[in-house]
């Protein structure tokens, strides 16, 4: 379909883009900026007056629940609640049932994602079979299936050796290594953030040191091999700081920090809320402000929703016996808004972190808002809101910003020329 | 961002009507149940220990840890509150058939229980059953997790009030496994409640917690030096599973360091009480000399753990049917 979408503030920091202008997509593509081309008929026109366009958000990790777990989501709820956050391309973690650790599941998603068509799929493939942390998955066939990156979930490798080997193997190959870092010893049993909150709520503690500890370790074996990585979910200041020095040293490492770590805190859980659980835990404050200030500074480089949909009774438990996680992809865009609005990003630099950022970590596709590059953008009014829940797509509703008023309201996702989601 | 909740057990009148915790009770309604107990001290002295304040009403105790004292002290508050007393161990039925918490509550609830004491081994078990279970059900918690213990934190209370006399002036010890002890936090918030300006913790490092400064508790890992001068010392259970995984060598020297002998018991005021929650274990926290000595209160405790537990039983069924008049009342006018 072609589409002429007039007069929105084209935002696109990665390509020095920011004025007023129009925009005409046909075939999937962005076919002119300003001018049409010659003979261009749109069949729809947007009128573009008070709207933002930015390059479609690219998230890092939504969880979609697909194969195995379609009581908490399907590749269809959950790619359709990602295009309602504005998100046009996605990375799927392995965690499914059966783990993505075959190039058949692969294929299943892919296929699948292509049929609801609501985002692109960028599946990141299990690093060892099953995840458990022994013997590697077929790296390279995954990768050939469309596998972006390779991870082991929270925790990673246990044993350092065979996580040293994975790593140089992927090395071989140039493939992306995703990190979670977090030591099993360390972190077993712990439900929050060690801190005066989890004590005062006799909830066994995650000590920061199960980060940084794991971290260290992922960095000098990183540093050894020469391995691609990507650290995701960074959740503490020290961790931020580690990554800084070993970034400042020409260690070409990039990470990432799931949204709700940059606004919610250890405090949160002061009522045992269980939708506040999550792994890694929310930490102290000052974790949270060193993350928003390596977010502002570029040393992360991405913030991703972290999406994890349930099913109520997942949540429905005392608070250790919940699964952890929060369905938030379906907010990614206005959650997102409230960093603006409280004084700690700037715009640009936001869509920066939400689009280019992830696609450079992970090299995806996402050439932004230039002729001829595909059409996947965002179009959204900065002046509008967003009541959380209003209407929500995602199966899983364990997200404590229901009901939440927030900043701006996402108008049109295009993914490759087709409207993914309007309002 | 999110609003500010109404305290979850307390009603409208700001009476009880679960209990959960000691955290956010003023230090009004904490007298106003050492007071209550006082009272019902009496009644277990006298021939006949019945008070007809829960004839009618149905309790039902749900244990999913072990436990012999507690249980056993809330089945006989009920009794002699006149209540029908079901006591069910979870631990051994219906959980090992793969029934949810949820599920196992709600069945009981469904046979018309007015209240449900609970212990649980999940710290915030007690806040999810009153808060998403059976909000319309009186909830008693009788020990969650690492998290609270307010039956046993009252009952310490009542214990030292009766020995001891007024908090302000006191100065009490807490000695031994603070990390694991859901007794030792529910003491540190009666205590901070009710006025006491001097409590001290004691233990090695790895059994304190971190932010133990927001007790308003002074920390000590020096037995001796801890003990000086205390009016009252309450020591802790230590579990033998703490040997393992590093928190410490052994029962022997755990003994050595903070066990509570004659000797250092002679640090303290010299009419200093010793408490403890049950069950001591003899020669690994407390010396028999000292568990079985003048200065010992440790039965006393388990007599005013009666009494505690018909003053909170009675206090929560009463603000619970207050809270349930005032809902229907509203909704009729709804």
């Amino acid at each position: 379909m072609s589409i002429s979408i007039l007069g929105a503030r084209l935002l696109d920091p990665a390509n020095d883009l920011d004025r007023v202008d129009d925009v005409h997509l046909d075939q999937g593509r962005i076919v002119g900026i300003g001018t049409a081309p010659v003979g261009f008929e749109a069949l729809r026109q947007i009128a573009g007056e008070g709207l933002v366009m930015t390059p479609g958000l690219v998230d890092l990790s939504v969880s979609l629940r697909e194969p195995g777990q379609t009581r908490k989501g399907s590749i269809a709820s959950e790619t359709q609640a990602a295009a309602a956050g504005g998100v046009t391309s996605l990375c799927c973690p392995p965690n499914t049932r059966p783990v993505l650790d075959t190039t058949a599941v692969a294929e299943l998603i892919l296929d699948r994602a292509t049929v609801a068509g609501h985002a692109k799929v960028f599946p990141i493939g299990a690093l060892t079979r099953d995840l458990q942390g022994e013997q590697l998955a077929e790296l390279v066939a995954l990768r050939d299936a469309g596998c972006v990156a390779f991870g082991n979930g929270i925790g990673g490798l246990h044993n350092s050796r065979t996580l040293r080997r994975a790593l140089e193997y992927a090395a071989t190959f140039d493939l992306t290594i995703i990190f979670q870092p977090q030591d099993h010893d360390l972190a077993e049993g712990g439900l929050a953030h060690e801190g005066p909150t989890a004590s005062f709520l006799g909830l066994p503690g995650i000590p920061e040191s199960a980060e940084t500890v794991a971290l260290a370790r992922d960095l000098l074996l990183v540093e050894q091999s020469g391995v691609r990585a990507h650290f995701s979910q960074l959740s503490s200041a020290r961790a931020v700081e580690m990554l800084a020095t070993a970034q400042a040293r020409g260690l070409p490492v990039t990470a990432d920090v799931a949204l709700y770590q940059l606004i919610l805190t250890d405090e949160a859980l002061a009522d045992f809320s269980s939708l506040y659980h999550v792994q890694p835990p929310l930490r102290s404050r000052r974790d949270r402000d060193a993350l928003r200030e390596a977010v502002r500074s570029g040393v992360i480089g991405a913030i991703a929703s972290h999406h994890q949909p349930h099913e109520d009774d997942a949540k429905q438990a005392p608070f250790g016996a919940t699964e952890p996680g929060i369905s938030s992809v379906e907010l990614l865009l206005p959650l997102s808004l409230t960093l603006v609005e409280d004084g700690l990003l700037e715009l640009p630099e936001l869509i920066r972190r939400l689009s280019s950022g992830p696609a450079t970590a992970l090299r995806l596709p996402s050439a932004g808002i230039q002729l001829g590059a595909p059409a996947d953008l965002l179009i959204f009014d900065p002046a509008g809101q967003t009541l959380a829940g209003e209407q929500w797509l995602s199966k899983g509703r364990n997200c404590p910003f229901l009901g939440h008023c927030l900043p701006g309201r996402v108008r049109y996702t295009i993914c490759d020329g087709r409207l993914s989601y309007t309002t | 961002m999110t609003a500010a909740k109404p305290p979850l057990q307390l009603n409208d009148q700001g009476q009880l009507r679960h209990f959960l915790s000691l955290d956010g009770l003023s230090r009004d309604l904490l007298n106003e149940i050492l007071d209550t107990a006082d009272s019902f001290l009496e009644v277990g002295a006298r021939a006949v220990k019945k008070v007809p304040l829960l004839r009618g009403k149905t309790v039902c105790n749900v244990f999913f840890e072990n436990s012999t004292r507690t249980r056993t002290t809330f089945e006989l508050a009920a009794k002699r509150l006149s209540a029908d007393v079901i006591t069910l161990n979870v631990s051994t039925s219906s959980t090992s058939k793969g029934e949810t918490l949820t599920d196992t509550l709600r069945n009981l609830e469904a046979m018309a229980a007015d209240m449900f004491v609970v212990r649980h081994g999940d710290s915030g078990a007690a806040h999810f059953i009153a808060e998403h279970v059976c909000p319309g059900v009186a909830i008693i918690n009788g020990g969650d997790g690492r998290h609270a213990h307010p039956t046993q934190g009252m009952l310490d209370m009542l214990t030292i009030r009766r020995h001891k006399g007024d908090f302000d002036k006191l100065s009490v010890a807490i000695v031994g496994d603070i990390l694991h002890s859901r007794v030792a936090r529910s003491n540190m918030l009666a205590l901070k409640t009710l006025g006491c300006p001097d409590i001290r913790v004691i233990g090695p490092r790895t059994l304190l917690p971190v932010g133990l400064e927001q007790y308003g508790v002074q920390v000590f890992t020096d037995m001796d030096q801890g003990l000086a001068g205390v009016d009252v010392v309450i020591m802790l259970r230590l579990q033998r599973e703490r040997m393992q995984g590093g928190l410490l060598p052994s029962e022997g020297e755990f003994f050595r360091l903070y066990g509570l002998t004659p000797q250092r018991l002679a640090l303290a005021h010299p009419e200093a009480i010793v408490m403890h929650p049950g069950p001591i274990n003899r020669g690994v926290e407390i010396d028999s000399a000292v568990a079985d000595g003048s200065q010992s209160v440790i039965l006393n405790q388990v007599t005013y753990g009666i009494a505690i537990r018909m003053a909170v039983l009675s206090m929560a069924m009463s603000g619970q049917t207050a809270q349930r008049q005032t809902n229907s009342e509203s909704e009729e006018q709804a």
